[in-house]
């Protein structure tokens, strides 16, 4: 590449993501600092230039951010989005780790197909697929009318509309998001040593655990970070699965954009939501720049 | 290793993949469904992909969805294979791992807000919302996802060749297509897929980020579907799984004639 087509592409990418990445998050910064009035925009700008004055007067609030830590409701929405997203994760991480094992132990001409199956999912409308699961788990659905006509139950359970409603939704949306990270570290595993682990006398149980698991972490780590990330801020599954008590933050900040149009307010709540994931984001984004660059 | 699988990892399989599928067949089913309501199965019939056919709004959307699918990913293509080329080709710069940051920011962030985020800078600086900032909402979206696809297919293929074109005297700009375009297009092609697929899968931002007048799909279904549960919304949901899943036995070709091309 010559120096000026270096230079050239650098800065052109560059400003592509300065505008359409950077930019937008330091005006969520900017507004969250304003108050709400009525107009367009519906919000105070953060410089004003009093009378007289040559140099503009900053008129920047923290008050949105103290209504967030004095206000129940968005304490509530933070705490109970952090605790359903990481119930949501360790069940995934349940019912992923079997099944990307036995993914990774599958005979090699059935990977690929195994694996466009784990990946099919990714591609569909996650709205579609909520709604799919919405009608298996509906009281007059397949899911309650098994248990029914099995005798386990005396009548169809209400799922929908509980807490335990959006952590299987959640589980369902993101399932694929745990298996593929954990099918990639569990497959580069070396068969032989666990061939070893075998005739050193080690039970496959005990290999499982000595050998494979921590082996296995990155992959672990990986999984979980990429399901309970998307399902701390996620709105289609609270808003269409939980009931009206249930609260989540995506849900709320949706509410609080749309119906109450108080935009500081919303704005304030996303760069906490934000300072939230920070820690999660930045540990995931190293994991993946580490494989990405093949280091 | 290929021994046949033990019954606990048979099990393991066919339990995960139950729960992935199922559901998604069960909705396919009642598509088909005669009745109007949705757990009694009343006979086979294509009532509801008729009625689909008689509804302007729903055909509508799917237009926008697709229009601004199509012109979204293109614009995401150009502007994440031009993050993939300085993240493989450009080497050492200052301020290189903001840059590697910013360009995997949008897939780590939740929806919400990357909406609300896109929707105050389209305020702003005073754009219209519509069909535009739709576009540029998705390819901005997306753009991280083309990356990713991209730049591992950068970092795979041989250098070398590229170089040799350089020495023999063609400009960067002739290398590029000549040479480098090539070697890379099932990327580039999946790539597009991809964006494409995300572009019109997406609920959240084009909420956000859309105005009067373009609304898409799955804005559509997701009105419909928050009013409970219809058969219609199955059969347009099952055409959307069908479109996707043609896409994805096209983008899997693709990826075989590249790992073939390179055996």
């Amino acid at each position: 590449m010559s120096r000026r087509a270096r230079v050239l592409l650098i800065a052109a990418s560059a400003t592509w993501l300065a505008l359409v990445v950077l930019a937008p998050f330091l005006i969520v910064l900017k507004i969250s600092l304003a108050q709400v009035v009525q107009g367009r925009p519906p919000y105070t700008p953060l410089l004003a230039w009093p009378e007289g004055s040559v140099l503009p007067s900053l008129q920047a609030s923290f008050a949105n951010y103290a209504l967030l830590f004095s206000d129940s409701l968005y304490l509530d929405s933070y705490l109970s989005s952090l605790r359903l997203a990481a119930l949501a994760t360790a069940v995934a991480l349940l019912i992923g780790l079997p099944m990307a094992h036995a993914m990774a132990r599958a005979p090699v001409g059935w990977r690929p197909a195994l694996l466009v199956l784990a990946v099919l999912p990714f591609w569909s409308s996650s709205l579609i697929r909520v709604y799919a699961w919405i009608g298996i788990l509906a009281e007059d659905g397949p899911f309650n009318s098994l248990l029914v006509s099995a005798g386990l139950i005396d009548r169809p359970l209400a799922i929908l509309n509980t807490d335990i409603g959006i952590v299987s939704g959640l589980v369902y949306s993101y399932l694929p998001f745990m298996v593929l990270p954990l099918y990639a570290s569990l497959e580069r595993i070396d068969p032989a040593l666990l061939e070893a682990a075998s005739d050193l006398g080690c039970r496959p149980a005990g290999a499982f655990f000595r050998i494979t698991l921590p082996l296995a972490l990155p992959g672990i780590l990986a999984g979980c970070l990429l399901v309970f990330i998307p399902a701390t801020g996620e709105f289609v599954v609270p808003d269409l699965m939980g009931g009206s008590d249930t609260l989540m933050i995506g849900k709320t900040l949706w509410t609080e954009f749309f119906n109450n149009r108080d935009w500081p307010l919303a704005g304030a709540a996303s760069v906490l939501l934000i300072l939230l994931l920070v820690g999660p984001i930045v540990a995931l984004e190293r994991q993946g720049l580490k494989r990405a660059e093949g280091r | 290793m290929s021994r046949r699988l033990g019954p606990f990892n048979m099990a393991a399989l066919a339990a995960g993949f139950a729960l992935l599928y199922l559901p998604i067949l069960s909705l396919v089913l009642y598509s088909f469904n005669d009745g109007r309501m949705v757990a009694v199965w009343s006979g086979w019939s294509l009532r509801w992909y008729r009625s689909l056919l008689d509804n302007r709004l729903l055909l509508d959307s799917a237009w926008v969805s697709l229009s601004v699918g199509a012109v979204s990913a293109t614009l995401a293509l150009v502007a994440g294979t031009a993050a993939a080329l300085v993240l493989a080709r450009a080497g050492r710069f200052l301020g290189r791992s903001a840059f590697a940051g910013l360009v995997y920011v949008p897939l780590v962030m939740p929806e919400v807000i990357i909406g609300i985020s896109l929707l105050l800078l389209f305020v702003q600086i005073d754009l219209d919302r519509g069909f535009f900032t739709l576009v540029l909402s998705h390819a901005a979206f997306s753009a991280a996802f083309v990356t990713v696809v991209v730049h591992s297919r950068l970092i795979a293929v041989d250098r070398s060749i590229e170089e040799a074109a350089l020495d023999l005297g063609a400009t960067p700009a002739r290398t590029f297509l000549l040479v480098t375009v090539p070697m890379i297009a099932p990327a580039l092609a999946a790539a597009w897929l991809l964006a494409f697929t995300l572009s019109l899968d997406d609920l959240v931002i084009a909420s956000f980020a859309t105005g009067p007048g373009a609304t898409t799909l799955p804005m559509r279904v997701y009105s419909q579907v928050r009013l409970g549960v219809t058969p219609e919304i199955n059969a347009i949901s099952t055409l959307f799984i069908a479109a996707v899943a043609g896409v994805v036995v096209v983008a899997s070709l693709v990826n075989k004639g590249l790992v073939l091309g390179r055996k």
